[in-house]
């Protein structure tokens, strides 16, 4: 048996979904019966046969890639519940095994996936969307890239109509339906352990996503960002958000701009008002830095 | 060996893999510490709170980075983009030597994030060599390859474990990492004695040494690295230090981690075996 011979079918037999009482199925994919599949390459001891000892390993990946999945998704775990997650998450793996040597990288095909399969979220999927989203772009935010900042005096004060910015590879903008960002703060909150117990905590969480769940969806703006190393959401505007969604687009300022503006009932006499606040804004939080196809002057 | 090209003639002594609970601690009391481990996938990112705490780390302290997904075993060919974004972290860290696993976890692009003990067979030491050779230089620093703990072996197989790594070394000419932890954890879960295994690695190729904890079950011994080390496994370290001199050593501890004080007592215990060590070494 060759080198890729045998691990490709160790690896299919290892990241082969574990059965409800997680123990290695007894028949593989293609309808073998495990144990021939593993007595095939895997030589038995005098304690365990080859079933269980790739067992050990069928284990370990499952329980390694679920315990991360669980940690980089606490809200939508409590948006689905926690056995529906489990499940759910199970199906996502087996149809999106990594492809990624990070496991950081496990939830970066879930929004897609979920997408795909509505029926996980059930009555909840816009929700459960919305939330997916919101976590991969936490983590996206949280160790993204940041390119030097540019300073409020290294934006022109009569800016030309050309003048192209770009938004700092971290920064991460979601139009959301529901304010899952209010959710995730509030279930990655463990209250006061001296004054709340942990069931009365679930409660709460049960609650809220019940009650968020229950609102009609309507759109939320909002830019995932860190200031300090630390990872927060800021609500905007929807012209300030079209406006930085073009920048990130590659779109020029003027276009930008425009762009923002399309479809606003924002009267014409506020805009450029509110324009240069949004600037000073965004600029003091160092969301913008040159684009990468500045060249230098000769 | 105490210094040789495989770590870069460097002359560490006892330290601990660096772990979040810790930074706080590290970073606030500044203890005195020979060098920190870094696990170098945490930090194959493009920013934020990982690299800000690893360039304060840096600033203070010695750091060797130590790999988990480079998979030179693994049939398929090298992922350039691990390898541009390790190229970026080597840089920055400086680190005097990289170490990772003599294992498999990857195939057809898809990862398995587990350490997966290789088929002992001569095609799979040609192969996993040339991947060592190709990474080495690409990185421009020495590589160092560490025995994996098992709980599997394969009827393919044509060698012993410790003659497959000798044989990889040797082919890859590069350094061991040798934990002896894992070379105890197999022993148990192979049945082979682990004393035969440490007398029989090239002592020249030795770079560093892992030592950890583990955790006992019915039939077999998983390697979980969230206990103090046992008195069977500084038995092994004593044999393998008096082979190899005065070597850089490691403590892992990555489960249910105590106070940053325990882990590096723990660390330190290795210090009465490297002072006899070069006790020995001086007569």
């Amino acid at each position: 048996m060759s080198l890729l011979s045998l691990q490709r079918r160790m690896a299919r037999a290892v990241m082969t979904p574990l059965t409800p009482s997680e123990h290695m199925r007894r028949v593989a994919s293609n309808g073998r019966p495990m144990r021939a599949v593993a007595a095939q390459f895997i030589k038995p001891n005098d304690r365990l046969t080859s079933f269980e000892r790739l067992e050990i390993y069928n284990k370990q990946y499952w329980f390694r890639v679920l315990s991360n999945l669980m940690e980089d998704f606490p809200g939508l775990r409590a948006v689905l519940g926690d056995r529906r997650f489990e499940v759910m998450a199970k199906a996502y793996l087996t149809d999106c095994p990594s492809q990624s040597f990070s496991q950081r990288d496990l939830g970066s095909r879930l929004e897609a996936w979920l997408r795909r399969h509505p029926s996980w979220g059930g009555s909840r999927q816009a929700l459960a969307v919305d939330m997916a989203r919101l976590e991969w772009a936490d983590i996206e935010a949280f160790d993204g890239k940041a390119e030097p900042s540019l300073l409020p005096e290294d934006i022109p004060q009569t800016p030309g109509r050309d003048l192209r910015l770009r938004l700092q590879p971290y920064v991460q903008l979601l139009d959301l339906r529901y304010p899952v960002d209010d959710l995730l703060l509030e279930v990655k909150d463990d209250g006061d352990s001296d004054f709340a117990s942990n069931a009365f905590n679930e409660r709460h969480k049960r609650k809220r996503v019940l009650a968020v769940a229950r609102l009609k969806p309507s759109p939320v703006f909002l830019a995932v960002h860190r200031v300090d190393y630390s990872v927060y959401f800021r609500r905007l505007d929807r012209e300030a958000f079209g406006m930085l969604r073009a920048i990130q687009q590659g779109k020029s300022l003027s276009q930008a701009i425009e762009s923002g503006f399309r479809r606003s009932a924002m009267p014409p006499a506020e805009r450029p008002s509110s324009v240069e606040q949004w600037f000073r804004i965004f600029t003091t939080l160092g969301w913008f830095c040159r684009p990468e196809t500045d060249s230098p002057k000769s | 060996m105490p210094a040789n090209r495989f770590n870069g003639f460097t002359e560490y002594g006892v330290g601990i893999g660096l772990r979040a609970p810790h930074y706080d601690h590290i970073l606030s009391r500044k203890p005195v510490v020979d060098w920190f481990e870094i696990i170098s996938e945490n930090f194959m990112i493009g920013g934020g709170r990982p690299l800000h705490i690893l360039d304060q780390i840096l600033e203070q302290y010695k750091v060797v980075q130590h790999g988990v997904s480079m998979y030179f075993g693994s049939a398929e060919r090298l992922n350039r983009e691990h390898l541009r974004r390790l190229k970026e972290l080597v840089k920055r860290t400086k680190t005097p030597w990289l170490t990772d696993h003599l294992c498999w976890g990857s195939v057809d692009g898809r990862y398995t994030h587990d350490l997966l003990p290789m088929p002992y067979t001569f095609e799979a030491a040609k192969v996993t060599s040339q991947k060592i050779r190709e990474v080495r230089d690409f990185l421009e620093v020495p590589v160092v390859v560490e025995n994996v703990s098992s709980y599997a072996e394969f009827h393919v197989s044509e060698m012993t474990e410790w003659e497959f790594l000798n044989e990889v070394v040797e082919r890859a000419d590069c350094g061991i990492l040798l934990d002896v932890n894992n070379i105890y954890v197999s022993s148990r879960n192979h049945n082979f004695d682990p004393f035969t295994y440490v007398n029989s690695v090239p002592a020249e190729r030795v770079a560093q040494i892992h030592i950890a904890g583990h955790s006992k079950y019915q039939k077999y011994i998983l390697d979980t690295h969230d206990h103090p080390v046992i008195d069977p496994v500084w038995r092994l370290y004593a044999r393998a230090i008096e082979r190899v001199g005065h070597t850089a050593t490691l403590l892992e501890w990555d489960d249910s981690i105590p106070s940053f004080k325990e882990v590096h007592n723990e660390a330190l215990k290795a210090n009465r075996f490297l002072a006899s060590a070069s006790l020995a070494a001086a007569v």
